[in-house]
């Protein structure tokens, strides 16, 4: 008995111990010399390991953008895959310092866990996939169905909202790691698998016969997928929105990992600006970096538009449409404030 | 007591204090003090710690979520629950469902260890042989590889629910589950509790009589098929007055499924099967060990008296194995309770999963830490002194 309590309190010192070390976080990376970042365990698009071992996807290249803008260095990323339980202990722990993990954005996640976000790098929304062989042709036919979903996500509580909203039966198959939860979905354990329909396309591709599943056209959700920070570190929630910012200007402006030497001599002055290549500037400096630290990103990472293409988009195996993340000028949500 | 009998000798004109630091007595108390006074003050350095970083951090605390509305359906319940109930509820949901599968493993898993540990003794060389094989395998791997095991390896390979295997008594077995008929009792069925219950009561009063009136007069009398008549039979016979009040929801083919009838979840079938089939590899042992310490002589005994073989089983070799067994079988409950935890790894919503997606709902993480370590204390702490009070039962036959 005695043993037990002894374990819990360690367990919970631990957790005192390692937020305590966490007060100024971009000191703490710069000391350790790389951020870590908290990733799923492998959602292709994006965050997953490939064929050599090498992680990436639109989720992974954000947190080699952090390192990129803090060290000039993208391989200055460490990442440590999380299940969705596993994530905000994580964070709240100091374990990682930033999250960029396919996660909704919610109020209770931004008060009651004491997490910051700001920037959607992926706006999503909540589908189905079935097998072909049941003539499902839309979700309010589900009735009766086993659906395999993953604990502890906000596709969980969105489900048992549409099922009570419709009035349809369900039976839910909850697991705690979205592998398994795709393995019982593609053994028949379950006639439907629901998650964020970018995950949906992803999940298909690893399926034994990608060919008999289909998505359906039901979006149940809204789903801003963002990083998050932990509250009382303003200096590094700045650091981490404005490297998506960043990415998102480039792409206005037209600069990419390609031309961005050249920019620099870019008459435009909004180019030159953040680029850090205008005289005196103080921009990157006064956000804690230097002053290089948007060339950095594009150069090594590149802009929004490169990632999303060459992850999720028409240079990945995923193709998926730009949508609702495209540029604000091209009718999408993506959407930056100036650097100035 | 060496120390005592120094310190008594040791004229009282010496330094009281010097006597005192000496006294093995007050030694002992003094360590015995500092102890519990670093602990005490260790326990309150690590809470402090962590309410002010929790503050700091901005994290809600308290026990106050344990009445919000969960949102979040549970797949497998007991009792009424629906996504508009609250977390306790859900909690109380896991609680349930961690205490079904442990009472229900620890009934099969005792029935099965008796039977090997017993099959293990027999003089048959094959069935000896057989439950040493079952003991050593189940014995030497992870509980967590023989659940995975029923769940990956058996019941997935099962067919999908077009071509459900058709079991006797329109029940049915697919990779979805069991789907078993659905007993409907119509009126009067509170009858049939009440003679099932005055059938009890009827056991236990003529067993006393029984005992009696062998100590008297050393007639022994049918307990056991007499008792058998009363449970079961007033039952039935109530059942039959009444006009068979009894009707069957089948299983029948849905759009997706099998509905209707009652059904037993793969998640749980995997679970069960596993750990009563791994805790079934000890008690085994500890059955065969508890045979094997009771003394020769005392088979030898009852035999040179006259006593007959079936006899000698149960009025001699099993009282006194019984007592030996009890201790370890104990433990081995305990670990069956807590290894159910591992239900999380195939999706059965014990109280480790359910508290578990409430951690993440919610983001309570300390609360839910010690909801879990409250909940498996408790239950293992009952488990003990129910067995501690059966084993004291037991040992005061002992003369």
């Amino acid at each position: 008995m005695k043993k037990t309590i002894l374990s819990a309190a360690i367990g919970a010192a631990a957790l005192g111990l390692a937020s305590a070390a966490s007060a100024a976080t971009l000191d703490d990376v710069k000391a350790k010399g790389s951020v870590t970042c908290g990733v799923s365990a492998g959602i292709p698009g994006f965050s997953n390991p490939d064929d050599k071992g090498e992680w990436t996807g639109i989720d992974v290249d954000y947190c080699r953008g952090i390192a990129a803008a803090i060290f000039g260095d993208p391989t200055k990323a460490k990442f440590v895959p999380l299940s969705s339980k596993d994530r905000f202990p994580a964070l709240q722990s100091g374990e990682v310092d930033v999250l960029t993990r396919n996660t909704t954005w919610t109020i209770s996640r931004d008060t009651s866990l004491g997490f910051n976000f700001r920037t959607v790098n992926y706006y999503d929304g909540q589908g189905f996939i079935v097998k072909k062989g049941l003539n499902v042709k839309s979700a309010l036919e589900l009735s009766g169905a086993a659906v395999c979903v993953q604990t502890g996500t906000t596709t969980e509580l969105n489900l048992a909202d549409y099922f009570k909203t419709n009035n349809l039966q369900y039976n839910p198959v909850v697991f705690e790691k979205e592998a398994d939860a795709t393995t019982a979905y593609d053994a028949g354990r379950c006639d439907v698998y629901t998650t964020d329909q970018s995950g949906l396309y992803a999940i298909r591709l690893k399926m034994k016969n990608p060919d008999e599943n289909m998505v359906l056209p039901e979006v149940i959700s809204k789903e801003p997928l963002g990083p998050a920070v932990r509250q009382g570190d303003d200096k590094w929630f700045d650091i981490v929105s404005w490297v998506h910012y960043a990415m998102v200007n480039a792409e206005e402006l037209g600069v990419t990992s390609k031309n961005v030497d050249e920019m620099k001599n870019s008459p435009n002055p909004d180019i030159k600006r953040m680029l850090g290549a205008e005289e005196g500037t103080k921009i990157g400096t006064d956000l804690g970096l230097t002053n290089e630290w948007a060339y950095n990103i594009v150069k090594h990472v590149g802009n929004y538009g490169e990632v999303f293409d060459r992850t999720v988009g028409p240079n990945s195996p995923l193709k998926i449409e730009r949508g609702l993340n495209a540029l604000w000028t091209k009718g999408g949500l993506q959407y930056a404030p100036p650097v100035r | 007591m060496a120390g005592m009998a120094l310190n008594s000798d040791t004229p009282t004109s010496r330094k009281k204090a010097s006597s005192l630091i000496n006294d093995p007595k007050a030694r002992g108390i003094f360590y015995q003090v500092l102890t519990l006074a670093l602990l005490v003050l260790f326990v309150w350095t690590v809470t402090q710690n962590t309410i002010h970083n929790l503050q700091r951090a901005n994290i809600a605390s308290g026990f106050g979520f344990l009445d919000g509305r969960a949102g979040f359906d549970i797949g497998q319940s007991m009792i009424a629950y629906s996504s508009d109930s609250t977390y306790g509820r859900a909690l109380i949901v896991g609680i349930l469902n961690t205490l079904q599968v442990a009472v229900i493993g620890i009934i099969t898993a005792s029935i099965l260890g008796f039977l090997i540990g017993i099959a293990r003794l027999s003089r048959n060389w094959l069935i000896a042989k057989l439950a040493e094989v079952y003991v050593e395998v189940f014995r030497n791997i992870p509980p967590l590889l023989v659940i995975f095991f029923w769940y990956k390896g058996v019941i997935s390979a099962l067919p999908q629910a077009r071509e459900s295997f058709e079991l006797p008594f329109s029940s049915y077995l697919n990779n979805r589950g069991l789907f078993l008929p659905k007993p409907v009792f119509g009126d009067g069925t509170w009858l049939l509790a009440l003679a099932l219950v005055v059938g009890i009561i009827a056991t236990v009063f003529m067993a006393r009589w029984a005992k009696q009136r062998q100590m008297r007069t050393g007639q022994p009398f049918h307990t056991v098929l007499v008792g058998v008549a009363l449970i079961f039979g007033l039952p039935i016979l109530a059942f039959l007055a009444l006009g068979a009040p009894l009707t069957f929801d089948y299983p029948v083919a849905g759009r997706f499924n099998l509905t209707g009838g009652t059904v037993v979840g793969p998640e749980f079938m995997s679970l069960y099967l596993a750990l009563s089939f791994y805790t079934a590899a000890f008690i085994a042992e500890i059955v065969r060990a508890g045979i094997k310490a009771v003394p020769k002589g005392q088979t030898e005994a009852a035999n040179a008296l006259g006593v007959r073989g079936s006899d000698i089983t149960r009025l001699i070799v099993l009282p006194q194995a019984l007592r030996i067994i009890i201790p370890p079988l104990t433990s081995q409950y305990l670990n069956l309770t807590k290894n159910s935890s591992l239900a999380v790894a195939v999706g059965f919503a014990d109280v480790m999963a359910v508290g578990g997606t409430m951690l993440n709902q919610t983001g309570q993480a300390v609360e839910i830490v010690a909801i879990w370590v409250v909940i498996y204390l408790s239950i293992s702490v009952t488990t003990a002194i129910f067995m501690n009070w059966f084993n004291a039962r037991m040992a005061l036959v002992e003369r």
